[in-house]
């Protein structure tokens, strides 16, 4: 590393990056079909990096909800328009925050544990024994998170916004007093399964594959020591972060 | 052994939770939860124009959604239009003094049928029509009256907000 | 051109003219090396000199600048990836630090190599892998966690996966670092048993002199890029070049300089006068 002040140099160290970032996609996609013969190992994944983030989601997706319901009900009743807090909950959920809320706290819960996983089966030279035992690590240690995280994530989402709708709804209805049948008719009224609900779960899947595949190519090539995973791990809820927001304005912009 | 059997039992339920969720979604908070109704019955509307109401679009008293849209189709004979619209049994008791209009949801919003019921004793049945029907206000003719009025003082129809110009 | 043909069946691995450059430093400078079948070949040096960078051409995970490396009778660094993988198949390689998978129990991370690479009925696959950790003592532990193994238990439970699949070659790089002196003749004596029963090539890299004389047939001393000395452990001991004097008999100071190379030493300390 040299010092900082060459900013030539961090530039065409970040374009490289990128482009290594890219190839490392390209080599994770070329191992799918090898990685199908650990079919076991994907679905333990699925497991870890979705089933084991669901208390954070489905406690986090209820209160986004519940903010969502006091925030749009106090806006909306200044123009009397009440009645369309479902709508505007459950579309606000569908088309950003379910996704991009989703993939944000998916990158702090199993981003950072795919890096630092990876990282340290490299620093330990876990990754090398596959090498030498003749299975490819990309096939057997990689692929599987990163299909585990594009299976995850809508899945995830899914199960945010029900939640969200749930407080939105127990914070409208229940607590505010909405009617009941305004509430949902008018949301069914105006939501559409194509242009809302599912446009929302493909960015959802596009979330899922960036992420996974920053963490993974953070802690493949993470510096062999205990300093070098702690930065990894860093890194990797830094530009997923950043990355997830970049992505869902451009798919904002030329999907829905 | 046993290890790797509950990983792939809970890996099974959180993915069938998944498509829990969605499948609830999908069904209960879009407009295909429209489609999906309960026991149903028909009653019949002429309209001399139905504007922008589409198939699917809802049916309602005093806001609340009571039915939907089922057809839509031109009369041959009388050349107007002819609605379908298919009303939640639970709504049965409609007087049949009751007229069904054409309104915008909000300024901009899509069109619905609006029913306002009327004083009758007796209730419409599965198949009647409705006597009162008011068409959708075309902003056409809402601009045209408004300039053959010869001014702003008296505009045409201020109950009702106008619709987006029809193609 | 080097002779590439397995001249004699004798030799498992020869090696011709090896040079290496790794991040502009000279590792390797025209290193000649043969491995015998069915001997444990000691490979010393100095730390850093490339003992385990010379284990990694061997295995194919780095090519090197110049040179060949054949390892029965395959041209290593020419070999495709699938081929490579297939020449792994026949090679146990025990890691200077186990790199057990964490993931799984000390019975999995010996069933591993079986699991991928073999479709055996589970009852079969039990059986190798307890017959296996029978062999290094550690039968009674197949269902522990490689979090809770002591340093020894792990490089015993390595050394159990390494040989799962009854390699042609072990690779064994410094298997008795961190080891107390009874777990280090546990695994010295497991290294002579395997190659006596088994017949097993192995490669045993390593510090510890007094053990390499009970285990090795022969041993080859690296220094700055090259062969220093060759020999059995015995003529080696007798040896009395620089190099081996200075190794063996563990001198600070000698062709392995003690310093770093550095500057001037008054310049850094700042008296320029005394230079002049
Ligand atoms: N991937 C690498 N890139 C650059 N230099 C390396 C690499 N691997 C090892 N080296 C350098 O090569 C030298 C030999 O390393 P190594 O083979 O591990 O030595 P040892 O004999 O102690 O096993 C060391 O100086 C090390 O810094
Ligand atoms: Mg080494």
């Amino acid at each position: 590393m040299t010092p900082a002040g060459k900013p030539r140099n961090a530039l065409a160290g970040g374009i490289a990056q990128i482009g290594a970032c890219g190839l490392f996609l390209l080599s994770i996609l070329a191992a799918v079909p090898a990685s199908l013969r650990h079919i076991r190992e994907t679905v333990r994944q699925v497991w870890f990096v979705g089933a084991m983030s669901l208390t954070i989601i489905m406690t986090c997706g209820l209160f986004v909800g519940m903010v969502l319901g006091l925030q749009l009900y106090y806006v909306l009743s200044i123009f009397g328009g009440t009645a369309a807090l479902g709508t505007v909950v459950s579309l606000a959920l569908y088309r950003e925050l379910g996704p991009v809320v989703t993939a944000l706290l998916f990158a702090g819960r199993a981003g950072t544990s795919i890096t630092a996983e990876i990282g340290l089966m490299r620093a330990t030279d876990q990754l090398s024994a596959m090498e030498m035992m003749a299975v490819d690590p990309l096939a057997y240690v990689v692929t599987p998170r990163f299909l585990a995280g594009v299976i995850a994530m809508p899945l995830l989402a899914c199960v945010f916004n029900a939640l969200g709708i749930f407080g939105a709804h127990l914070v409208g209805v229940a607590w505010l007093g909405l009617d009941n049948g305004t509430f949902w008719s008018n949301m069914t009224s105006s939501v559409d399964v194509w242009k809302d609900v599912i446009n929302g779960l493909w960015k959802s899947v596009a979330f899922g594959a960036v992420i996974t595949l920053i963490a993974t190519f953070q802690g493949y090539t993470t510096p062999p020591t205990s300093e070098g995973v702690a930065y990894a791990t860093t890194r990797t809820v830094v530009f997923s972060s950043i990355v997830v927001l970049a992505l869902d304005f451009v798919m904002t912009a030329f999907l829905m | 052994m046993s290890q790797k059997h509950s990983y792939q039992f809970g890996t099974g339920l959180f993915i069938l939770l998944g498509f829990a969720a969605l499948a609830w979604l999908a069904t209960q908070t879009t407009s295909i939860a429209n489609y999906r109704q309960g026991d149903s019955y028909t009653l019949n509307a002429r309209f001399s124009n139905v504007g922008q109401l589409k198939l699917g679009a809802p049916v309602k008293i005093a806001g609340v959604r009571i039915g939907s849209v089922r057809t839509i189709e031109v009369d041959p004979a009388k050349l107007d239009a002819k609605v379908q619209l298919s009303i939640a049994t639970r709504y049965a008791e409609l007087p049949d003094d009751s007229a069904a209009a054409i309104f915008t949801s909000g300024l901009l919003g899509d069109q619905y049928v609006a029913i306002q019921p009327g004083g009758s004793p007796d209730a419409l049945k599965d198949g009647d029509e409705f006597v009162l029907t008011q068409s959708s206000v075309q902003l056409e003719d809402l601009i045209g009256k408004f300039l053959a009025a010869g001014g702003p003082e008296k505009p045409a129809e201020p109950a009702t907000p106008a619709a987006t110009p029809t193609p | 051109m080097p002779d590439l043909t397995p001249a004699d069946d004798s030799t498992l691995i020869r090696i011709r003219g090896l040079k290496t450059v790794l991040n502009g430093k000279t590792i390797f400078d025209g290193v000649d090396l043969d491995i015998p079948r069915g001997k444990v070949t000691a490979v010393m040096g100095p730390s850093g000199t490339g003992k385990t960078t010379l284990m990694r051409h061997i295995t194919g995970q780095l090519a090197p600048d110049a040179g060949s490396v054949v390892v029965d009778g395959r041209d290593v660094p020419r070999l495709s990836r699938g081929d490579l993988f297939r020449l792994r198949e026949k090679i146990g390689y025990l890691f200077q630090n186990s790199a057990l998978l964490t993931d799984f129990s000390v019975f999995e991370n010996v069933a591993f190599p079986l699991r991928q690479h073999l479709r055996l009925p589970e009852e079969l696959i039990r059986n190798i892998v307890l017959t296996k950790l029978q062999a290094v003592g550690l039968r009674g532990a197949a269902e522990l966690m490689p979090s809770e193994l002591s340093g020894g238990m792990a490089r015993r439970v390595a050394l159990a996966r390494a040989i799962v699949r009854d390699p042609m070659l072990v690779i064994y790089d410094e298997p008795f670092v961190g080891l107390d002196p009874i777990a280090l003749n546990q695994v010295v004596k497991l290294i002579r048993m395997l190659n006596d029963t088994l017949g097993l090539t192995g490669i045993l890299v390593a510090h510890e002199f007094s053990a390499v004389k009970r285990v090795a047939d022969q041993v080859y001393l690296i220094a700055a890029g090259k062969i220093a000395a060759h020999g059995t452990p015995a003529e080696l001991a007798a040896d009395t070049s620089p190099w081996t004097r200075q190794f063996f008999g563990g001198e600070a100071d000698g062709p392995v300089p003690f310093h770093y190379p550095a500057r001037d030493y008054a310049l850094d300390l700042g008296f320029p006068e005394a230079r002049a």
